[in-house]
């Protein structure tokens, strides 16, 4: 499974969400590799994802794909992550 | 990258923002006076959210500055600032500001540990009130080096 994480830069903010992201995969006990990358290469990098997360601002620019877009409201939030992960993974 | 130390001249307490773009020039002025970025990168970090919206509010009351590397980069980086006064960057949920956090990285594979550390003292709940009600730069440190509330 591949999930990838969604910001402008590509380095600031997905990469806070894909170190707690991979946390919370491990809370739930699944295994799936996690990438950040930047809004300008989504379309390549999230082709073979499962699951995108990212901002709300992000969600109209990412556009159409077939992985599953989660919008995360709190970077840190550990209840809200694993809950939105298990519900888009399970 | 590991979390870069603070500097004296990147920590910044009490300040006073009059918009979100002021908040974040300050957060670039922090990492510029610490011999980082140069006045471009601040630039770009406002920039980012002209472009793609009040995204760099990840949490209540906290705004990530960056940009991507770049030549506008020195070195790896990392700023704090404090607002006296609140500020609203227009996000839905997670406003109003009270703490910027100025990062800046030479390369963009060097972010990941860096970035790894800050979230391993935001996960702490209380970390966000805490740094802005930090009154000392030492607060500030232990704070970020994930040691709870000084």
């Amino acid at each position: 499974m591949k999930i990838v994480t969604i910001c402008g830069a590509g380095i600031g903010a997905s990469g806070i969400l894909k170190v707690n992201a991979e946390r919370a995969l491990q809370r739930l006990g699944l295994a799936a590799t996690v990438v950040a990358a930047d809004l300008a290469s989504v379309s390549t990098v999230a082709a073979d994802a499962q699951v995108i997360l990212t901002s709300a601002e992000f969600v109209e620019a990412i556009g159409v794909t077939r992985a599953d877009v989660v919008v995360i409201e709190n970077y840190f939030d550990a209840v809200e992550l694993t809950t939105k992960l298990e519900a888009a993974i399970g | 990258m590991n979390l870069p130390a603070l500097a004296d001249r990147a920590i910044v307490l009490g300040a006073r923002a009059t918009d979100w773009r002021d908040a974040v020039r300050l957060a670039g002025d922090a990492l510029v006076d610490s011999g980082c970025t140069t006045a471009e990168y601040t630039e770009a970090m406002i920039r980012m959210v002209d472009d793609h919206g009040p995204y760099i509010v990840i949490a209540p009351g906290l705004a990530l500055a960056h940009a991507r590397p770049g030549p506008e980069v020195r070195c790896d980086g990392l700023s704090v600032v404090t607002l006296a006064e609140p500020v609203e960057f227009g996000h839905a949920h997670n406003d109003p500001v009270r703490v910027v956090i100025g990062l800046a990285g030479v390369a963009a594979d060097g972010h990941l540990e860096a970035v790894a550390q800050l979230a391993n003292a935001f996960n702490d709940a209380a970390a966000i009130p805490a740094l802005a009600a930090a009154t000392t730069r030492d607060a500030v440190r232990t704070i970020l080096a994930g040691g709870g509330i000084a």
